[in-house]
């Protein structure tokens, strides 16, 4: 495949009177891991919901694999969501069911997988994120938070996406286990071969993960270039962004 | 100083938008409801949480008021010498009114806005946002479930009342107030109906669905925090109680106008 995998182009969302998305362009090449990062209230959630469908733009265009899924229902928006792990911010995972049952939820419930397979392959994918079968049968109130994030991501992988978007990965984490999440990230990503999008505005986690870092400002990237270049931009808003100083362009959201 | 005509005005296009949104709500969740694919797993679990669990609450509030029906007929029907009508108007009352009514009621506040609390926490930690993601639609994974439940449940209950409610009335007129038990049981059963019986079982029906639905479309449009999903619950509750209340008067009339 030549093109990219995902494409985003001039999309638009406004809620009310506010203008949250100002025209975002964005691709990603098939197994290239892009972090997206920006302030709180920049948009990078509601870029990522519109990415995912679970928005719709007001304006603009969404392409995955080629295909126009802006205003995709149905069958169409399965197909292209059966392609796309997603781990959340706050984890999302269901309250009421146990840990495998998270892990194997998209293989019962989309798959049809038989139960006792589907806990035989999130036992196995558990093991991956460096949780053991002790923990299959747990709910999710009954583990901590470094392990729920790690049994989402567990759960974003069991099916070997093409694609996989990361909200917030290390929010709420101590610095040692947001480490080892980023580990996990990179290895997860690197063996299925896929590709990530991943909006953080931690720093260390955006080194760590990307190959290339885009800053979403205003509702708009207005800087892409390589992880290595992040630190030596040339552009303002990126540089007092990254140092994380108060002083500059940016208007600190207080 | 604002313009009167523009407040009602605003009010009334807020009221018909509201029952347009809720009306289109449900006619997803009933698309959803009676269309494959179907989660049978979680229809049974909603089926024991919202039909077994509530067997206790129904019990208490149909045996106190089958009670105090019993004693205020008896006092009633005493100013003209009618106290023997007492099993005859207890069964009446509860069969065809109080049962479902008091049901609907209670369900309103312990199901309707348990669902709300519900699905609004999970809107609020993204659990809906990732059921989509994976492939799952919350009007079949989350709400025909608790539809179909609760219409399947809520006739049972309604029977559960009835008789529960019946014998509050017996206990009070047996022990309290000199009838005798096989008389009074044998007036209760020779004057109740089919008909009476079958419409407190179609209001339950109806019951079901307004308390179900109502639930999870306040939990669905649940804003953020804990005051959205608080706001969610007691919105549920308050309109499942004055739909139920409204649909019971409706349907009475209904059926007094058909003869059933």
């Amino acid at each position: 495949m030549s093109g990219p995998l995902l494409k985003l182009e001039g999309v638009e969302k406004s809620f009310g009177t506010k203008q949250v998305l100002r025209g975002v362009d964005l691709d990603v090449a098939p197994g290239q891991s892009l972090v997206v990062i920006g302030g709180s209230g920049s948009g990078k959630s509601v870029m990522l919901k519109n990415a995912l469908g679970l928005m719709t733009p007001d304006k603009g265009k969404i392409f995955f694999d080629g295909e126009d899924v802006t205003k995709a229902t149905g069958k169409a928006r399965e197909k292209m969501r059966a392609r796309i792990g997603m781990l959340f911010q706050s984890g999302a995972l269901f309250d009421s069911l146990t840990v495998w049952e998270n892990v194997a939820f998209r293989l019962i419930n989309a798959e049809g997988t038989k139960r006792k397979d589907a806990k035989e392959r999130a036992i196995a994918t558990l093991k991956k994120v460096r949780l053991g079968s002790d923990v299959a049968n747990l709910y999710p109130a009954e583990i901590s938070g470094g392990m729920q994030k790690r049994v989402s991501l567990a759960r974003s992988i069991i099916s070997e996406p093409d694609l996989i978007f990361f909200d917030e990965p290390t929010t709420g984490l101590d610095p040692i286990t947001a480490d080892a999440i980023n580990d996990l990230i990179v290895e997860m990503v690197r063996g299925l071969g896929a590709a990530a999008v991943s909006i953080t505005h931690d720093m260390a986690s955006a080194r760590k993960i990307a190959d290339e870092i885009a800053m979403l400002f205003e509702g708009k990237i207005i800087w892409r270039g390589p992880a290595s270049a992040v630190y030596d931009s040339g552009n303002a808003y990126v540089d007092q962004f990254v140092n994380g100083r108060a002083e500059g362009p940016i208007q600190p959201a207080i | 100083m604002a313009n009167p005509f523009q407040f009602v005005g605003r009010i009334t296009l807020g009221l018909f938008a509201e029952i347009g949104r809720l009306a289109v709500f449900a006619g997803r969740v009933k698309g959803a409801a009676f269309t494959p694919r179907w989660y049978g797993g979680e229809i049974l679990r909603q089926m024991v949480r919202i039909g077994f669990y509530s067997l206790p609450v129904v019990g208490l509030s149909a045996v106190f008021i089958g009670a105090a029906l019993a004693l205020n007929i008896y006092e009633g029907g005493s100013r003209y010498g009618a106290e023997q009508f007492v099993p005859n108007i207890v069964v009446l009352g509860i069969s065809r009114e109080l049962g479902a009514v008091i049901t609907g009621l209670m369900l309103a506040g312990r199901v309707s806005a348990g669902i709300a609390a519900e699905i609004g926490a999970m809107r609020v930690t993204e659990q809906i946002d990732a059921l989509e993601t994976l492939s799952a639609s919350r009007y079949r994974y989350l709400y025909a479930p608790r539809f179909l439940a609760a219409v399947f449940t809520l006739p049972l209950l309604v029977v559960a009342a009835n008789i529960i409610g019946v014998m509050g009335g017996w206990l009070v007129s047996v022990y309290g107030l000199g009838f005798d038990s096989t008389v009074y049981l044998r007036n209760t059963i020779d004057f109740v109906t089919r008909d009476d019986i079958l419409v407190g079982l179609i209001k339950a029906v109806l019951f079901g669905a307004i308390i179900a639905i109502m639930g999870c479309y306040q939990g669905d449009r649940s804003q953020a925090g804990a005051t959205g999903v608080g706001r969610a619950a007691t919105l549920s509750m308050v309109g499942a109680a004055v739909l139920v209340l409204a649909f019971n008067y409706v349907l009475s009339t209904l059926f007094v106008e058909i003869g059933l």
